[in-house]
């Protein structure tokens, strides 16, 4: 079981609101990602529920008790820090085997889950090492090693994969995936960057100074984004938003047009110039600074060989275009 | 050219530090060799480095006359138990102003350390009466307290300064792993911090062994440590140079000895956190 469920949930630093309301229910097995710029409260909303961090107010609920006043200890929780957090004096298999001792556990069946965790993690080898002589990525590992022996009712991690380099940051992201279809347990998982949520998650929260700005799978909030933030936040390259006379035609204070869904064209559209252009193989992003509505975004097929300077024409595909109102909020 | 001035400055440099270094540790030089002359050499006029006629008398009549092993018995229980009880009281104290800092905890530092800004004769009255009173005067038990709580705030600060710099990540994932606030301290922040408890541990040792105020106030005969094995022989009816250097070198042998096995600990210890 790992139902957890946030009522009102606030947390100030002082004066400061950080959290200034937040309501949210995370279903048992769900892999959800808190995502938003930094310093908008994600990390300290996963401390709230790891109970690192004391609520100023609100309940929250783990498995439907009350686990608002409880130590983090009784929470049944296991987290993985972005500093991985090992314990340097210990080998790794006493790390993995910490929470199991903490809990009293006979040695016997702790060394034994250890080394079935270990197996899991492809970590049998290193068993004898101190973190100080692992790789980044091993380090990790063994930090969800020691959440994996717990059998906790669900997994958080904050930013686990931001000190790894880009390679096996992809590799662990997989990794992690897996780990979460073999288990079906819960995990929270907290990121700044979007292909993690896009690609791992069953349920993103967009968080933006400290409030839940929509909540929904990777497709829905991709393709139908609340409101300009979320827009502007899901999807790289970032969704073009245009406000002026283009908006207004078409009733809107904002329209948001993401890059893919521009049509290089012959005839008609908003012509432009090609300020950048950068040709990955399978995409050609474009820059483009057209006198209808400014400089955007354009993400061409992989054959398209325009360059600096080339004037061209784009047409935005109507049924693609995301409406926006005055308040922010996406228009029906 | 940059290289021989490099060269020279660094000749000058080694010098100097020879030069001081000579000069701090020329005293101590000058109570062990006088310590190995015979108490007539001791006062000659001029005075000599090197006695004529190297003796162990000195060593031989301290011994016989005061018994070094019940003084050095008593500096070895006062030292060290006063060390372990500052631990026990200072990892806490100094894991709860490290960890979790209150808005006052900064100020409480600043009173601890100014406490050791006060002169000691300063509250010798209170003091004594007050350990005359509970019969503490002259026990071991009475030195012990007195130690623990005169060296307190210099091993809280100095494990405070190493605690601050364990990550704190480290101990909130011990305390996500089921650890209690004691098996916390006990197998996660101890462990890490043993190089600074251990520096902790030898200073301590150190100023506790060499303390000489208190321990001659407050003690005679029982509870007497070197200390008053030293002024001991500095009697009214005169002054034994070579007892007394005999007598002092007995006295810093035993934590000279220690410092010099335990300096790389110490250096490191005190440098701790000046680098990251």
């Amino acid at each position: 079981m790992g139902k957890i469920v946030l009522k009102s949930v606030r947390k100030s630093f002082g004066d400061v609101d950080v959290i200034p309301s937040v309501d949210l229910t995370i279903d048992n097995g769900d892999f959800v990602v808190f995502v938003g710029p930094s310093g908008c409260g994600k990390s300290t909303l996963l401390r709230l529920i790891a109970g690192l961090e004391d609520t100023t107010s609100g309940i929250i609920e783990i498995d439907g008790k009350d686990a608002t006043s409880l130590p983090p200890a009784k929470r049944g929780l296991a987290m993985v820090f972005q500093s991985y957090a090992l314990y340097p004096h210990m080998t790794v298999r006493k790390n993995i085997m910490f929470p199991l001792k903490m809990a009293g556990m006979e040695i016997g069946e702790a060394t034994k889950r250890a080394d079935e965790a270990a197996k899991v993690l492809n970590l049998t080898n290193y068993m004898e090492r101190k973190p100080g002589q692992l790789s980044g990525g091993q380090r990790q590992r063994v930090a969800i090693g020691r959440a994996i022996v717990r059998e906790p009712a669900a997994f958080l991690f904050d930013e686990p994969l931001s000190n790894l380099d880009a390679a096996l940051r992809v590799n662990m992201r997989q990794e992690i995936t897996e780990l979460h279809q073999q288990l079906k347990t819960t995990m929270i998982y907290v990121t700044h960057d979007q292909v993690e949520a896009m690609t791992m998650a069953d349920k993103i929260v967009v968080l933006n100074a400290g409030r839940i700005e929509q909540v929904g799978s990777p497709m829905v909030l991709y393709e139908h984004p609340a409101n300009t933030f979320v827009a502007g936040f899901i999807g790289s390259p970032k969704m073009n938003l245009i406000t002026g006379a283009e908006a207004s035609k078409l009733g809107a204070t904002t329209i948001g047009i993401r890059p893919e869904h521009l049509d290089v064209v012959s005839e008609g559209g908003w012509t432009g110039v090609v300020g950048l252009s950068e040709h990955l193989g399978s995409d050609t992003f474009l820059k483009v600074s057209t006198d209808a509505v400014g400089t955007i975004n354009v993400r061409a097929g992989g054959e398209v060989q325009l360059r600096h300077g080339d004037k061209i024409r784009l047409a935005p595909q109507p049924s693609k275009i995301h409406r926006f109102g005055a308040d922010g909020k996406a228009m029906a | 050219m940059a290289r021989s001035t490099t060269k020279t400055s660094k000749s000058l440099v080694t010098i100097a530090a020879w030069t001081i270094g000579f000069l701090i540790f020329f005293p101590i030089l000058w109570i062990v060799l006088m310590s190995f002359h015979t108490e007539g050499d001791a006062i000659k006029s001029p005075f000599q480095m090197l006695a004529s006629k190297w003796t162990f008398e000195s060593y031989e009549a301290v011994q016989t006359q005061r018994g070094y092993g019940k003084f050095f018995m008593n500096s070895v229980v006062i030292s060290v138990g006063s060390t372990v009880f500052a631990l026990i009281i200072g990892i806490p104290a100094a894991w709860s102003m490290a960890f979790v800092p209150g808005k006052k905890t900064k100020d409480v530092l600043m009173w601890m350390l100014s406490t050791k800004m006060m002169p000691a004769v300063g509250v010798l009255i209170p003091m004594y009466l007050g350990f005359k009173n509970l019969g503490l005067l002259d026990t071991r038990t009475g030195l012990v307290a007195i130690m623990t709580l005169i060296n307190l705030p210099l091993v809280i600060w100095m494990l405070y300064t190493y605690f601050k710099e364990i990550p704190g990540e480290i101990l909130e994932a011990a305390r996500m792993d089921g650890a209690t606030l004691w098996s916390e301290i006990f197998y996660v922040l101890t462990p890490m911090a043993i190089p600074g408890i251990a520096s902790t541990l030898l200073l301590n040792v150190i100023l506790a062994w060499n303390e000489a105020f208190w321990t001659l106030q407050l003690t005679t005969q029982a509870a007497a440590p070197l200390t008053q094995f030293i002024a001991s022989f500095s009697a009214p009816e005169g002054l034994f140079y070579a007892k007394l250097s005999a007598a002092s070198t007995m006295a810093i042998a035993p934590i000279l000895i220690m410092g010099w096995f335990s300096q790389k600990q110490l250096v490191r210890g005190l440098t701790f956190g000046a680098v990251k």
